[in-house]
């Protein structure tokens, strides 16, 4: 199928050139074949999709379909699915079934998407790699033996191998970029606020957002029309007016003031993707955007406050998960201190744990202060230098990670190392800014992303870049070869 | 046994109520309040603490917050957040309460509380926050716990008090204070048998005149004013056994048993939680503006203490009788539209509320708005008395009929013949009859046994059947008697 992105999916729907079933059984097709060797998914829903895509045939036939009906999807085992059961990877709700369909679940049913199933990812989130999944790591597609990044591994994977054309995935530090980076496809992290957080499952409120990882930009906007939006049932999303993210594609790159951060392109940043996230800035430069240097001096103080702030609200968040209404019971407790402390140790992985109990010590009594309350006002520094940096320029530019997908097993000894990972990405979620990752060329044969974080609720803008970009190369159209090819859906020249 | 005078100790209480707020639906949730419903069946989603789910908060809880705080002449807090505090227990969801700690939306207030020598004592309010309830846990029997988590997500303001309390009276007197002020308000049921007002209790004592406060214990399970006072009472005195023992009071957390009728040991200050209290980032802070407090302030009704002081000066009532018929607002209402019916005997009024309608209202276990006579009826009746149609003594009668039956007050004085004869040519003739009929006490009293009038005045009562007006028949039998 010549047809990748969700753009031309949908445009084929729309001219009959198959129909919503056919794409369906082709995709469920790819999925079967590629999930024994990828583990991208968590869950299929081969059944309930055919039954989706029939409705949305019907839809189609009779003219009252949306841009996205008929259009496969995969959401990530993190957004409540009424249903089907929603595991966060993890042991702990490897048995939940959820009473309800998360806020951005329902807008992308009533849009008509189809879903084939639930991306594998990190436990709750939590991971750079998608190796502390419960039901084990996700391949990178691009070579077997690399992470696929994390926390969204699944939904990056699935997307890079063609598995579906969009996947929904959220970033709490990073989880969309860094494996839309590893993977080589587009990773969209929208403001905070600006997509509803209501059923999906919590790991550090303040910092998680929803969002989506397609084959481009322009899918990228596509998709986040659907799912932007104040919802009521989350006091945290933001009513402010959702603009036309397919009109403003549009913008101009001439006179976009384009700046660089210091504090990305220094020690630790491996060169290959340096050259790779350089030659990036060469596009836009050509296309008439102007690039200067920007410095953010407490940026480099990311990591560490980002480690306190997480798993502080991680460890209350958490707390829900007791064995008593829902999730993973140990057998036979004794009585209710057992049942805590055998269905908590029995159901959570050791790096959930560890969160848990970092969080737990630097919200102690006495500590409070050293760690949760330093780190919130460093918070505000940072927020202030991204502040003053906007007042220069219109969009920051710089790599996404420090080097391209490392191996499997080679971090997971030390926690900080792979903490690292997330160094350049964690400063927009601090400070709730919209970022995106898009690929921007290959080091060692693995793809590079460049990253570019916009002011608040610029989405518009920074897809436009994107979106420039992407009509200038074609890194995000480079798929890993061995996925896809033999699951063509058979055209029938529109018949439905 | 007051505190206030037990062997040079004295006794310092703090209280913390908590209030339920009488909104619709819970404070982050839009499932019902209400209360006696099947187990579990008033709490969606978000009461259940179900991953994913997010509180939203009811601006209802909010704005009767904000009316506790201008009640109190208190600080309103511009920006108050939502902080979550971290425990584990059954009934209580998500792992943690979302309450309010550092920023709470009512900052410190002052309450006047009338004691029972009459003085007036100045009670300070530290704060008051917005919290959740928690569920409930039954245990039934051996090995089995019962969840209901009905109450889940009630909204709460806990009235936190100075320690500015001496004796359990006090404590009762401030804790009776909220009480009525919060039914003034309409944001409290004040129903304590359903646990929608209760109150824990800081106790401690120091020797009379030291500066530093002992070593407090805190009283659980408060839900009636009789408990409080019971409760406290029999803390202080164990507090000072301890003490004059040479022992030393342990911070710790004491339940209330009232059928043993003691306080026990719950918990100690080591074994407390570490709440590892932060703001919640699920909800934004609360910024109330000038023109929603003025607009809160509006709705403020005439509150306890201005309705004291109009009923003393409006009805020419004492400080005690105002005191009385102001402490629900629906008794004090029920008052003044029988003093506006009976409008030359406020008084009359204020004795009749306070004697027969509450006596009767006691005995059958009903509240005022629940009384068995409108405010009409009764009105009627004590028109009755004043208009001399029926004698005080016997309009109680006649009360007891119109209670019992349902009846009006003339269909009861016409069935039952009790109308006041005012008559003094008929008043004259019954005496006429009598003295006729005893010419030795006739002769005595004339000789100089005043006594003997009460002789007469009795022998005429009983001749009418009571009915004579009392007056008439005075001033007759002083003329008839005359030598």
């Amino acid at each position: 199928m010549a047809d990748q992105t969700l753009a031309s999916l949908a445009a084929g729907l729309k001219a009959r050139k198959y129909s919503s079933v056919e794409l369906t059984k082709a995709f469920l097709g790819r999925i079967e074949h590629a999930q024994p060797a990828l583990n991208a998914l968590v869950t299929v829903t081969a059944e309930s999709a055919l039954a989706a895509a029939a409705a949305a045939d019907v839809r189609i036939a009779a003219g009252t379909a949306g841009p996205l009906t008929g259009v496969p999807i995969i959401h990530k085992d993190i957004f409540c699915t009424s249903g089907v059961r929603t595991t966060c990877a993890s042991k702990m709700l490897s048995n939940f079934i959820s009473p309800y369909d998360a806020t951005l679940v329902g807008k992308y049913k009533d849009a008509g998407t189809v879903m084939l199933g639930k991306a594998n990812m990190d436990e709750f989130a939590m991971g750079s790699s998608n190796e502390t999944s419960f039901f084990g790591a996700v391949k990178n597609p691009w070579d077997l033996a690399k992470v696929p990044g994390g926390s969204s591994g699944g939904s990056a994977a699935a997307v890079a191998a063609r598995l579906a054309p969009l996947a929904t995935a959220t970033d709490t530090g990073g989880s969309i970029r860094q494996p839309a980076a590893l993977c080589g496809v587009t990773g969209l992290k929208p403001t905070y606020g600006r997509v509803s957080r209501y059923g999906m499952i919590a790991f550090a409120s303040s910092l998680d957002q929803a969002g989506v990882i397609t084959v481009s930009a322009e899918d990228a906007a596509l998709t986040l029309q659907a799912m932007a939006g104040f919802d009521p049932r989350d006091s945290t999303s933001v009513d402010v007016p959702v603009p036309d993210y397919a009109a403003e594609l549009q913008q101009p790159m001439r006179g976009l003031r384009i700046g660089i951060l210091t504090e990305f392109f220094g020690e630790g940043l491996d060169p290959a993707v340096e050259q790779a996230v350089r030659d990036s800035l060469a596009v836009w430069q050509k296309l008439g955007a102007t690039i200067q240097e920007v410095s953010l001096p407490n940026l480099p103080l990311s990591v560490p406050t980002y480690y306190v702030v997480a798993p502080a609200e991680c460890s209350s968040n958490l707390a829900r998960f007791d064995g008593v209404r829902f999730g993973h019971r140990c057998e036979d407790p004794k009585d209710l201190l057992d049942l805590y402390k055998r269905s908590r140790a029995e159901g959570f992985g050791s790096e959930v744990k560890r969160r848990i109990m970092t969080g737990t010590y630097v919200l102690s009594a006495g500590y409070y202060d050293a760690y949760y309350l330093k780190a919130q006002r460093v918070r505000a520094l940072i927020n202030q230098d991204f502040r003053r940096a906007f007042g220069e320029v219109d969009l920051l530019v710089g790599p996404t990670t420090p080097t391209v997908a490392f191996g499997l097993g080679d971090k997971t000894s030390d926690p900080i190392t792979m903490y690292l990972n997330d160094i350049y990405t964690i400063g927009a979620n601090l400070a709730g800014l919209p970022a995106m990752s898009i690929p921007c060329g290959f080091a060692a044969g693995l793809p590079v992303g460049v990253q570019l974080i916009g002011p608040h609720f610029a989405e518009g803008r920074m897809l436009a870049a994107a979106h420039a970009y992407q009509r200038e190369t074609d890194w995000h159209l480079r798929a890993p070869s061995g996925w896809a090819a033999d699951f063509e859906p058979s055209t029938t020249g529109g018949a439905a | 046994m007051s505190g206030v005078e037990q062997g040079g100790w004295e006794t310092v209480i703090g209280l913390e109520i908590h209030t339920q707020l009488a909104t619709k639906s819970k404070i982050f949730s839009g499932s019902p309040t209400a209360y006696g419903a099947e187990p579990n069946t008033q709490a969606d989603l978000v009461d259940l603490g179900y991953p994913g789910v997010l509180p939203v908060l009811n601006a209802e809880a909010v704005r009767m917050a904000v009316k506790f705080g201008l009640a109190i002449g208190a600080v309103i807090t511009r920006r108050s957040v939502f902080a979550r505090k971290n425990y584990f227990y059954p009934d209580l969801p998500k792992g943690y309460q979302i309450s309010q700690y550092e920023l709470p939306i009512v900052g410190k207030g002052v309450l006047d509380v009338m004691l029972e020598d009459g003085t007036v004592k100045s009670i300070g309010v530290t704060r008051a926050h917005l919290e959740e309830d928690a569920g409930k846990s039954q245990h039934e029997g051996v090995g089995v716990s019962a969840i209901d988590l009905n109450r889940a997500g009630t909204p709460l303001i806990e009235i936190v008090s100075e320690p500015d309390m001496r004796s359990a009276k006090e404590a009762v007197a401030y804790m009776k204070k909220i009480h009525t002020l919060v039914r003034y308000l309409g944001i409290c049921d004040g129903n304590m048998q359903e646990g929608s007002f209760r109150c824990d209790a800081n106790v401690s004592v120091r020797r009379k005149g030291a500066e530093k406060f002992g070593t407090r214990a805190e009283l659980k399970n408060l839900n009636s004013f009789r408990f409080v006072e019971r409760a406290i009472n029999i803390e202080v005195a164990r507090q000072i056994d301890i003490l004059e023992g040479g022992g030393t009071v342990v911070q710790e957390t004491r339940l209330y048993d009232a059928d043993k009728d003691e306080t026990r040991s719950m918990r100690s200050k080591e074994e407390a939680n570490d709440y590892r209290y932060f703001p919640d980032p699920d909800l934004l802070p609360v910024v109330v503006g000038e023109d929603f407090i003025d607009a809160v302030r509006a709705t403020l009704p005439e509150l306890p203490d201005a309705k004291a002081q109009r009923f003393q000066s409006q009805y020419g009532l004492s400080a005690y009788d105002a005191g009385f018929l102001i402490a629900s607002g629906e008794m004090a209402d029920y008052y003044e539209a029988v003093a506006a019916l009976v409008p030359s005997d406020a008084k009359l009024v204020a004795n009749w509320v306070m004697g027969e309608l509450s006596a009767a209202l006691n005995k059958d276990g009903l509240d005022i708005t629940q009384s068995r006579l409108s405010a009409a009826q009764f009105g009627a009746l004590l028109n009755r008395i004043v208009d001399d149609t029926v004698s005080g003594k016997l309009a109680k009668e006649v009360f007891e009929a119109m209670w019992a039956e349902g009846l009006e007050a003339d269909v009861v004085i016409e069935s039952r013949g009790l109308k006041q004869i005012t008559d003094p040519a008929a008043i004259g003739a019954v005496i006429d009859e009598i003295i006729a009929a005893n010419p030795k006490q006739l002769a005595d009293y004339r000789s100089g046994k005043d006594k003997l009038f009460g002789f007469f005045v009795g022998q005429t009562m009983k001749a009418t059947g009571g009915k004579a007006n009392p007056v008439l028949l005075n001033d007759l039998l002083k003329q008839k008697l005359a030598p």
